[in-house]
C-alpha cells in the first residue's frame, strides 16, 4: 500500500533547480530516509509533500490526496518537524504541546500513549519555557508536538543535524517505536550512516535523486573494486595513493583510506609494492564491502551531478 | 616532535550561577597539532572554545593562547587566532574578493599583502574564477572552503573551526579535511569540533567533554585500546552514554 507518492516533481527557484524529476514512492508503515547533503534538496521536498510549497511540475499525493488540490485534507494528517526549530519559544513545554493539539482538534490526554515514551523525558521541564530547552530537549519536545494528532505521516526534516552521536542512536531508537505505531515516517538526514537504519533510503544530491532501494540493495549494487588500507602516516599514505596508477580515488575513511581501483586485474601484490615504495612500516590491507557513504560517492561521481564536483 | 605549546589550560572553571559549564579542564594543544575537541551536546564545548577565543572570562584557573592570557589579553588573543563556524562564514552580499579585502583590512594586513594572500589562499583551492562573484550563489563546500581560508589569512597561530564539515557532502567534506592537514602541516594548530565521529579519526589528539569535564584525551589509536573499541563512534558512546537511556 502506498502512503507517498512523487511523480516527476520538479521544483525551481530563479535560477536554482532544487528538485530535478524526482520520483519516489513510500510504502504505508515504512520508514524511508532522504539521504543527502544540504544542497540536495530535501526540505524542498518536505516543503512540497507538506503542502507548504506547490511542486513546479509534476505530481504528488500522501495518502491518496493531492498536494496542490487538496491539502487541507492532508494537514490534517501529516505531522511536520522543521529542519529549523519552529515550536513558540516564550511558551512552555507543556502550553505548545496543549496548543498543537488544540489546534487539530484533539487533546494531549487523547493520544497520550503515543507520545509518553518521549513525553516523560521531558516532563520535569514541563512548565519551562520551550525557548530555555537544550537542544536534545527542544528536538524530543518538536517531535512530542508533530505526533499529539496521531498523523498518518510523519516528515522529519534533519532532526539530528548538529545532534551528537549519543544523541543521535536515541532518535533513532524513538523512530524505530515509532514505526511499531504503523505510522509512515520520512525522515532527511545529511549523516550517511543512518541510512542504515531506514527501511529503505533515497540518496539525493543537488536536487537529483541518485537511487533508491533498501541499504543493502544500495550496497550490492555497489561494482568498484575497493580496498581498505591502514598504515603509519595515514595522511602522507593517502597522498602517495593518490599518484597509484590503478588508482581510481583514495579517500580517508575514520581510521582507514578507501581504495578503488580502475579494475580487477590490480592486484593485493601491486597496491602493497606501490605503498611500499615509500615506506618500510606494517600496511594492512585488504578488500572490503562498501558503506552507503562509499555508495554515495561513488554515485556522486558518476552521477548526473558531476559535471559540478570539483 | 611538537612540544611547544600554543594553548595552555589549567584547571579552567567556569560557572554560570551555580551550573559549572566548564569543571576543572587542564590540556595542552601543540604547535601544527590537529587537535579533536568533542563531546555531547551541552557538555560545554562553546563555553570552553568562547573563552580560548576571548570572548568569554572564566571564572578561576589558567589559560593561554597562543601565549596570551585568557582574562587580560583578549584583543591579543582575537588578533592571533582565526575561527569558523559551520553557521556563519561568509558575508553573502560581498563578492569573494570583498570578503578577503574585508577580513583581510580586520586583522590590519596591507592592501599588498591581501592581494598576496587571497592569490595564494584563492590559488591553492583553484576558485580564483569566482573572485568577483557574490559567495551568496556559491555552493556550500566551496563556501566552506573560503570561510576556512578567510580564518587563516593573517597566518594567524591557531584556527578555531566549529563544526566545519556540518551539512557537507562526504566528498567535499574530505576535502575540507585536506585542508586542514595542509594548514597543519605549515605549522597552524587546527582546534575542531565535529559530530561525524570518523572526522575524530583524523585529529592527532581527541579530547572527549561530558558534562563540563574533560573525561578522556588521547591519540585515537589509544582512545580506542584504552576502550578496548574498535571505533571512535564507540569511544564516544561509552563516554558520552553516561545516563542510561530509556531502552524500553
Amino acid at each position: 500500500m502506498e502512503s507517498v507518492s512523487v511523480i516527476d516533481v520538479s521544483k525551481r527557484f530563479g535560477e536554482n533547480e532544487a528538485l530535478q524529476d524526482i520520483s519516489l514512492s513510500v510504502n504505508k508503515g515504512e520508514l524511508f530516509g532522504i539521504i543527502g547533503p544540504d544542497g540536495a534538496g530535501k526540505t524542498t521536498l518536505f516543503r512540497i509533500l507538506t503542502t507548504l510549497l506547490l511542486p513546479g511540475s509534476g505530481k504528488a499525493t500522501v495518502e491518496g490526496f493531492d498536494v496542490a488540490g487538496q491539502y487541507r485534507q492532508i494537514r490534517r494528517i501529516v505531522g511536520y518537524m522543521p529542519g529549523r526549530f519552529s515550536l513558540y519559544q516564550d511558551l512552555t513545554v507543556e502550553e505548545n504541546l496543549k496548543f498543537f493539539a488544540s489546534i487539530f482538534k484533539t487533546t494531549v490526554a487523547d493520544n497520550y500513549s503515543l507520545i509518553h515514551d518521549i513525553y516523560v523525558q521531558l516532563e520535569p521541564f514541563r512548565n519551562r519555557p520551550a525557548g530555555k530547552l537544550s537542544g536534545g530537549m527542544k528536538q524530543k519536545l518538536a517531535l512530542c508536538c508533530a505526533l499529539i494528532h496521531r498523523p498518518h505521516v510523519l516528515f522529519l526534516d534533519e532532526p539530528t543535524t548538529g545532534v551528537d552521536a549519543v544523541s543521535r542512536r536515541e532518535f533513532w531508537e524513538i523512530l524505530r517505536r515509532l514505526k511499531e505505531e504503523k505510522i509512515t515516517i520520512l525522515v532527511s538526514t545529511p549523516y550517511m550512516d543512518e541510512a542504515n537504519l531506514c527501511d529503505r533510503v533515497a540518496l539525493m544530491q543537488k536536487g537529483f535523486l541518485l537511487s533508491i532501494d533498501t541499504p543493502q540493495g544500495i550496497i550490492d549494487r555497489y561494482h568498484k573494486q575497493l580496498w581498505a588500507v591502514r598504515g603509519e602516516n595515514m595522511y602522507s599514505l593517502l597522498l602517495h595513493l593518490r599518484h597509484f596508477e590503478g588508482a581510481h580515488s583514495a579517500y580517508l575513511f575514520g581510521d582507514s583510506i578507501h581504495l578503488t581501483t580502475r579494475d580487477e586485474s590490480i592486484t593485493e601484490a601491486q597496491i602493497l609494492s606501490f605503498i611500499q615504495q615509500v615506506t618500510d612500516s606494517h600496511i594492512e590491507l585488504g578488500r572490503i564491502q562498501a558503506t552507503i557513504e562509499d555508495c554515495f560517492m561513488g554515485l556522486m561521481e558518476t552521477g548526473k551531478s558531476a559535471h559540478s564536483i570539483e | 616532535m611538537q612540544n611547544k605549546p600554543v594553548i595552555e589550560v589549567e584547571n579552567l572553571v567556569k560557572k554560570f550561577g551555580s551550573f559549572v559549564a566548564n569543571d576543572q579542564l587542564t590540556f595542552n594543544v601543540f604547535k601544527g597539532e590537529i587537535f579533536g575537541f568533542l563531546g555531547a551536546n551541552g557538555a560545554g564545548k562553546t563555553t570552553a572554545m568562547r573563552i580560548l577565543c576571548g570572548l568569554l572570562s572564566p571564572t578561576s584557573g589558567k589559560a593561554t593562547v597562543a601565549g596570551f592570557d585568557v582574562y587580560h589579553q583578549q584583543n591579543k588573543i582575537k588578533q592571533n587566532i582565526g575561527y569558523m563556524s559551520q553557521k556563519f562564514s561568509l558575508y553573502e552580499d560581498l563578492t569573494v574578493k570583498e570578503n578577503f579585502r574585508f577580513y583581510g583590512g580586520i586583522y590590519g594586513l596591507s592592501k599588498v599583502r591581501i592581494d598576496e594572500r587571497t592569490n595564494e589562499l584563492l590559488g591553492r583551492l583553484e576558485l580564483k574564477q569566482v573572485l568577483d562573484q557574490q559567495t551568496k550563489g556559491l555552493p556550500l563546500g566551496w563556501k566552506q572552503k573560503l570561510a576556512f581560508s578567510l580564518a587563516i589569512i593573517h597566518n594567524p597561530s591557531i584556527v578555531f573551526l566549529d563544526e566545519p564539515t556540518g551539512g557537507v557532502d562526504p566528498i567535499t567534506r574530505r576535502q575540507f579535511w585536506d585542508m586542514i592537514y595542509e594548514t597543519a602541516l605549515g605549522g597552524i594548530t587546527v582546534f575542531v569540533t565535529t559530530h561525524y565521529m570518523d572526522e575524530a579519526e583524523y585529529c592527532q589528539r581527541v579530547s572527549i567533554m561530558v558534562d563540563g569535564r574533560i573525561e578522556a584525551l588521547d591519540t585515537p589509536a589509544m582512545l580506542k585500546q584504552t576502550y578496548c573499541v574498535s571505533s571512535m563512534d564507540e569511544v564516544f558512546l561509552k563516554l558520552a552514554r553516561k545516563a542510561p537511556i530509556v531502552n524500553q
